[in-house]
């Protein structure tokens, strides 16, 4: 059965491209404009989307997604106004995957089943947790696969050939490669480690290889579409909203001409 | 170092790491690595008698140990006439326990080939011991503290950097040991090639909760054979302080077996336990995953971590070691919140009975054994985990008891 999140990488792959993946954390700048900003993501051309849930202790983000969680927390949001967010995008565009990216406590404390649940009925795709290993996600592989959920699990340069394999086993919809040793946020360049990586992946899978952090321009995209099966931008995004201010409708457009950008760096391959 | 079954066909931590319930592995696929490696250098480490008889030396020579075994009679009599025995990790080179464990990891380090050592640090006692043993060693070293807590301990930040280390002031978030933490995994996450995470509690992913607790096993099993010497007899409880526990489970372990003896920790109640300000994990905290491992953590119901709040930069944390959440749950350890004034007021009436002037932290312990001991009566053996000296503590004390201005009441 192929779910949601893989047939949109399919249909990315039957066009000879890279699929377009944009993170954005919901409430951020405020819960309805987190839903407008995800939805931009789409309109711009962004295939897949990650909604961040935002999280008091972030320490796999740099400063560009912690000011965003800051500010969304700050804003109020709650695990059940991720869920909406993850709702209205679903409704708006049936033709994207939307996924919830988390750090495991709130999923712990929501409760593991229950998280399952309700982020399936809200129309999500699956479910990246950057800080839950492979050993630890048994219950929740188990949650997942009764509500029909991917679990996207992320592979860093630092992963043994063994290991890889063993996490791409477990993982399902894409694997999300690391391109670099280190937190979320923009890099001048996206480095030679990346292409090693996806390498080392593909030998131990067939899923999809998509590759995230640091990747910012449209220039960057069209070097990682050479080689992976999609390309993941967040901070890019987030600092675009960051720069307009007070003006949502100049932070909205932004985020759509970044997007825009990067989907037809994805397809300069 | 290898006593670890002290229940009944429980050896703990399990092979993933866990205490029971608690414990495990919690980090990004990034730091898989470096944390497997760290765990498997430690079990080849501690069963090398080369390894084991460097770091017998450093504790000896380099550190002082072992640290006596003080009987405070003044003191006592404010207990309720109960025997009170303080263990003085304050008079170890540093001035408290936080080096037991650092000069175990750093020789790990050197084992490991690594030539970088960061850590997070509350209070600043880990923060100096690690830059100690970074000038011993040779080792470049970053701190990483949290702003406020850098000006309510900024001797020891000057310390750090007096001994050549990098201080970090860490903005974000509550900006104390909590972020700190935050921080240092995000530097440890960049370069972890080159550097270790010298982590300074009995938390965090395995191995770091067992690890440490068995670096600072020393205290208890010293402790254990002093009050024996002493006593003729084992006391009736342990008492210690408990932020992240590193000291308690130090001095705690080597007591478990000894279904008799007690195990008291005094967590930081800040303005009460029953106010939002405080650190009180395992009082008030729920079972969730912060840092590495699943603990009691301060939380709401989305999964938020909540800030703590204690006069006590070492205590003001919002999760606890894995190992105390068990100690906790199956009922061998007990866990009481020890409020600011309840410490300070401690602090002082140590300092004036006996002439030592111990850590606040530390002070969270003397509390608790003062409401112990009026509990227990005279005929009772309290041993006390003085886990810190409160030189540190000054501009905090003075502060609270108008000291600069005036002599205190």
């Amino acid at each position: 059965m192929s779910s949601k999140l893989s047939a949109v990488l399919a249909a990315a792959k039957a066009e000879n491209r890279a699929a377009l993946i944009g993170y954005l954390p919901a409430g951020f700048p405020s819960i309805e404009g987190g839903i407008r900003a995800v939805r931009a993501l789409i309109e711009g051309g962004c295939d897949i989307v990650e909604v961040g849930l935002p999280h008091s202790d972030p320490v796999l983000d740099g400063p560009t997604i912690q000011t965003a969680d800051d500010i969304a927390l700050r804003g109020g949001v709650r695990i059940k106004d991720v869920l909406r967010t993850v709702q209205e995008v679903a409704d708006s565009a049936p033709e994207a995957a939307v996924l919830v990216m988390t750090y495991w406590n709130p999923v712990d404390r929501y409760g593991v089943a229950r998280f399952a649940a309700d982020l399936a009925a809200a129309g999500g795709a699956g479910v990246i947790l950057p800080d839950l290993p492979v050993e630890e996600s048994e219950e929740w592989r188990k949650a997942a696969g009764e509500h029909g959920l991917d679990t996207v699990f992320v592979v860093a340069p630092s992963s043994k050939d063994k290991r890889l394999a063993e996490v791409t086993a477990a993982g399902s919809g894409f694997v999300y490669a690391a391109a670099v040793m280190g937190v979320t946020g923009s890099r001048a360049q996206v480095g030679s480690m990346a292409q090693d990586l996806v390498a080392r992946t593909r030998a131990t899978t067939d899923l999809p290889v998509c590759v995230g952090l640091g990747v910012s321009t449209a220039a960057q995209a069209t070097e990682v579409a050479g080689f992976a099966d999609g390309v993941i931008v967040g901070s890019a995004f987030v600092q675009r909203i960051l720069d307009a201010g007070q003006d949502e409708e100049a932070a909205l457009a932004a985020v759509r001409a970044l997007a825009a950008d990067l989907a037809q760096g994805v397809r300069r391959r | 170092m290898s006593e670890n079954d002290y229940l009944p066909g429980a050896q703990v931590p399990d092979a993933r790491g866990y205490f029971g319930a608690y414990g495990g592995r919690f980090i990004p696929e990034a730091l898989i690595a470096a944390v497997e490696q760290v765990a498997d250098e430690y079990e080849k480490a501690k069963n090398d008698p080369a390894f084991l008889a460097e770091l017998d030396l450093l504790l000896k020579d380099y550190t002082g140990r072992p640290s006596p075994l003080t009987d405070v009679h003044r003191f006592s009599a404010e207990a309720g006439g109960a025997r009170v025995l303080l263990k003085r990790e304050d008079l170890n080179h540093t001035g408290s326990h936080k080096i037991n464990n650092v000069l175990g990891q750093a020789l790990l380090t050197r084992r490991m080939g690594k030539t970088r050592i960061i850590a997070e640090t509350g209070a600043g006692q880990h923060g100096v011991a690690t830059a100690t043993a970074c000038a011993l060693f040779g080792f470049e070293c970053t701190i990483y503290m949290g702003e406020v807590d850098t000006e309510r301990q900024a001797l020891n930040v000057a310390r750090m950097r007096m001994l050549g280390a990098e201080v970090v002031a860490v903005k974000s978030g509550s900006r104390t040991l909590k972020d700190a933490i935050n921080e240092a995994f995000r530097d440890w996450v960049a370069n972890v090639d080159t550097t270790h995470y010298l982590f300074g509690t009995v938390a965090g992913p395995h191995p770091f909760p067992a690890m440490v607790r068995d670096f600072h096993r020393v205290i208890g099993i010293e402790a254990r054979a002093q009050v024996l010497e002493r006593t003729g007899r084992l006391p009736d409880a342990v008492v210690a302080c408990v932020g992240g526990g590193s000291n308690a489970m130090g001095i705690f372990h080597e007591f478990i077996p000894d279904a008799g003896v007690r195990l008291i920790g005094c967590e930081a109640a800040g303005e009460g336990a029953e106010t939002p300000r405080h650190a009180a994990t395992l009082t008030k905290g729920d079972p969730g995953v912060l840092h590495g491992a699943r603990t009691y953590v301060l939380q709401d119901e989305d999964g938020q971590t909540i800030e703590s709040h204690s006069i006590s930069a070492g205590l003001d944390y919002p999760g606890v070691g894995p190992e105390h959440a068990w100690l906790k749950d199956t009922g061998r350890a007990e866990y009481r919140p020890v409020t600011d004034d309840e410490a300070m007021q401690a602090l002082r009436l140590l300092s004036r009975t006996e002439g030592i002037i111990p850590a606040i932290e530390s002070a969270h312990a003397l509390a608790g054994a003062l409401v112990l001991g009026r509990e227990l009566g005279p005929e009772a053996v309290i041993l006390v985990s003085l886990s810190g000296r409160g030189d540190k503590d000054m501009h905090t004390a003075a502060q609270y008891f108008d000291l600069y201005d005036s002599e205190g009441k």
